[in-house]
């Protein structure tokens, strides 16, 4: 028995800045201490709140550190493990009360979420499988293979209402029994971790904080289709994802909980790793199979669908790596518990990896049908700078931007495609007064062009001629007729494309026309970028009256486009001007403004 | 999808390289879809896939020169050109892109004198805009090799280049 735990973030956003240093410096610190034996240092998941990582969390008081550095810990293991007085200057400001410290989950960013995908992140030492059995791990598997048929397996699913959680939100049990009635001796069973929203982090977060959660899923999943082989389908950019994955399926494989007859049935069940290459579209299904057989990951024409005829042309399902997360806790608590949570249609909870111009990043938790507003203003604190919210974008490039007029909408799959969004794989990014909506669905956009595969035309050529018709707007060459054009083309390659990705690529500049369409006009008509990012339709200039002649800028622009006598005021060449700004950043009289 | 953009530079494998690729493949032969991570392993082993590389892995897995070449150019990460001793890759996801790493991103072209996937003369840098590493709650950030910096200003980018000089 250890009379304290020390519990040290290892997801990417806390590895980054530094938390292995950190975890090193407990350790070498409490042996220096002769604590070794009576405090233990764990490295875990991601705690969610990555915008003040490095996180360290100190057990049984449940102090919550944030922002450590390393030269804090000798400070940590002599006040608070030695003398026992937690350290309060490093505490999370909102975890300070007047009598010691406030419970984390009564704080505003944790008070509203509700752990199940990430129940074990930031609890658990992922690198361990039996920290995952002490939490019931194991136990879904052991009860399925035990106790209940395929088909009530799938049954219970399918009561639960759980939906996919990597985009479209097709239920999960239904896909299933699809994939059970198809007929063939061979069957696979295939976790999408491809994670390619460019801005969202929630998969690679519960495979860095609790792997074992998804190999469990999957052997469920596999005893109830009728499947002995898994592929776990991981992008390469997610490193220590990968890591924890492969010691997870080595450790489950020791305990025979992966490999032939699991638990003394009959039952045989192995997992191999994939890693993908840098290709957005193989996250769709028919591609990610094609790339699993190590080919162009083009996609295919459905039908026939993965249940029929998938990977090696035998049937096949395909689920995201949240979804999974959720399976065993259905399986053990019963489908009523998990109905119990969310809306009428969308069950559970969503994970969201929160972003942007908002206080909070990181990543949040909510029961679905938690309003937007909740999530940016008390689970996200709010927009930092005093600046005011303008939009949220969630379904990163197939979904579509939420306007401020909505912040009360539920969120929920059906609602969010209601207002032209969706809910995709939880990418939230939060934008603020400083962001241009129409190059924020030309950011989009670009991202699509490059990532189509290019295999049919209304997608390759029609959302090309789709960003030229943006960048016309952008640089102020466009009209209004373009506008209408672009709805027309948006409508035309929706309707064509073979795959989700051109079937959803228009979206983003489909909602930013319905809800921003004077923001369009002012680039078209008056030749202005009202949020002043667009680089050419802005032009920087010098107040006369607030200029002292100091020359600063003059010396800064690395163009030589402003000019001057000192003490008087200086003026810029708009022609030889490239706006890249450096002269805003260096005047201390606030005297250059660009409109 | 990616440009097809062939390198120069000549090749410099040694026959320890293509020994350890050889093992190395004629274990994966025996995969279901094996090319995919026949192809990561020869660019761990090599750095990149000149023409070369790829020969040998077609010769070696049984599978045509075009085949593999589709595959290579078909991935954003398998590299036709060799890359810099320091690898610089600025994320432009969304919640980058949205704290102003496009800035950042063009600083580093400008302070290189390189464009997106070049590498400097000196082989030193090369510089890739990345899509979402995950880091988003530090955003913006770039990677320089394994190094992650977050929360970064275009007055950084000076700094960082000088770090590793
Ligand atoms: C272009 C494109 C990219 C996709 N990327 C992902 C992804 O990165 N992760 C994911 O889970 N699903 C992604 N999907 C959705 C998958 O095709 C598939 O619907 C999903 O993985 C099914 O799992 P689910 O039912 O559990 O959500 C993508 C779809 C399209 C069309
Ligand atoms: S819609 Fe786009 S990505 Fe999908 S198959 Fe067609 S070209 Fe390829
Ligand atoms: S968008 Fe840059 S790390 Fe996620």
């Amino acid at each position: 028995m250890y009379r304290a735990h020390i519990l040290v973030c290892g997801g990417t956003g806390c590895s980054s800045s530094n938390s292995k240093e950190i975890f090193a410096k407990f350790e070498s610190e409490l042996k220096a201490a002769g604590l070794d034996k009576e405090v233990k240092t764990i490295m875990t998941g991601c705690f969610g709140l990555c915008a003040l990582g490095p996180v360290v969390v100190v057990y049984p008081e449940g102090a919550f550190y944030s922002q450590v550095k390393v030269e804090d810990v000798p400070e940590i293991v002599s006040e608070h493990l030695l003398k026992g007085r937690i350290v309060t200057r490093l505490l999370y400001k909102e975890t300070v009360a007047e009598t010691g410290i406030r419970s984390l989950s009564e704080t505003n960013f944790y008070k509203k979420q509700h752990r199940v995908a990430l129940k074990l992140c930031g609890v658990i030492n992922p690198e361990n499988i039996d920290e995952y059995i002490a939490y019931d791990g194991y136990q879904a598997l052991a009860k399925v293979l035990t106790e209940m048929t395929p088909q009530e397996v799938i049954d219970v699913i399918s009561k639960s209402g759980l939906r996919g959680r990597g985009g479209a939100g097709f239920p999960t049990g239904r896909k299933w029994q699809f994939a059970r009635n198809s007929v063939s001796d061979k069957k696979y069973v295939c976790c999408n971790a491809d994670e390619g929203d460019p801005g969202a982090f929630m998969d690679r977060s519960v495979l860095e904080g609790d792997p074992h959660a998804v190999i469990e899923a999957m052997a469920i999943a596999a005893y109830a289709i009728g499947s002995d082989q898994g592929y776990v389908y991981i992008r390469a950019e997610y490193p220590i994802a990968v890591q924890r994955l492969q010691i997870a399926i080595k450790q489950a494989r020791e305990y025979g909980l992966l490999g032939k007859n699991i638990f003394g049935t009959d039952f045989n069940f192995d997992l191999d790793i994939r890693l993908g290459a840098g290709a957005f579209v193989c996250g769709e299904e028919t591609a990610l199979m094609t790339s699993i057989e190590g080919k162009r990951g083009e996609p295919r024409v459905r039908p026939p669908f993965p249940a029929v005829k998938g990977l090696f042309g035998q049937p096949t399902i395909l689920n995201n790596v949240e979804t999974y997360a959720n399976v065993a806790q259905i399986i053990l608590n019963g489908p009523e518990w998990f109905a119990s949570m969310g809306t009428e249609k969308s069950k559970g909870t969503k994970v969201f990896a929160l972003g942007g111009k908002i206080t909070n990043t990181g990543l949040v938790e909510i029961p679905m049908g938690t309003t937007l507003r909740e999530i940016v203003e008390d689970i996200g604190g709010g927009i930092p700078n005093g600046k005011k919210f303008k939009a949220a974008q969630t379904g990163g490039p197939s979904g579509g931007c939420i306007p401020a007029s909505l912040i009360d909408t539920p969120i929920d799959y059906d609602n969010l495609l209601a207002i032209g969004s969706m809910m995709g794989s939880g990418g939230l990014i939060v934008m603020d007064e400083d962001t241009c909506m129409v190059d924020i669905a030309k950011f989009f956009l670009e991202f699509t062009v490059e990532e189509s595969c290019g295999k049919c035309t209304p997608c390759r050529i029609g959302n090309k001629r789709l960003l030229e018709m943006l960048e016309k707007v952008t640089s102020g060459r466009a009209t209004m007729e373009d506008l209408d054009k672009m709805e027309k083309l948006c409508h035309y390659i929706k309707e064509n494309s073979l795959c989700g990705l051109g079937q959803t690529a228009p979206n983003p500049v489909l909602s930013t026309l319905r809800y921003f369409r004077e923001e369009y006009e002012a680039h078209v008509r008056d030749k202005r970028c009202p949020a002043g990012v667009c680089k050419k339709l802005i032009t920087y200039s010098i107040d006369p009256t607030k200029c002292i002649g100091c020359s600063k800028c003059a010396r800064n622009c690395p163009v030589e486009a402003i000019h001057g006598e000192i003490k008087k005021p200086y003026t810029i060449d708009t022609s030889k001007c490239i706006k890249c700004g450096a002269c805003i950043d260096q005047c201390r009289f606030k005297a250059i403004s660009k409109k | 999808m990616s440009k097809i953009k062939v390198s120069n530079v000549p090749f410099t494998g040694t026959p320890a390289q293509e020994q350890k690729l050889r093992e190395a493949l004629a274990e994966l032969k025996e995969i279901p879809g094996g090319l995919m991570p026949a192809l990561q392993k020869a660019q761990e082993i090599y750095g990149y896939l000149p023409i070369e590389v790829q020969k040998i892995v077609a010769d070696v897995m049984d599978v045509s020169l075009e085949e593999v070449f589709g595959v290579v150019t078909f991935y954003a990460q398998f590299s036709l050109n060799p890359k810099g001793r320091y690898k610089i890759g600025v994320c432009l996801g969304t919640a980058c892109y949205v704290k102003g790493s496009g800035d950042i991103f063009e600083a580093f072209k400008q302070q290189l004198g390189i464009d997106a996937g070049q590498c400097t003369e000196d082989g030193k840098f090369s510089l890739d805009a990345t899509r979402c590493i995950g880091c988003c709650g530090l955003a913006p950030v770039l990677t320089v090799n394994e190094d992650v910096y977050g929360k970064l200003t275009t007055d950084d980018v000076a700094g960082i280049i000088a770090k590793y000089h």
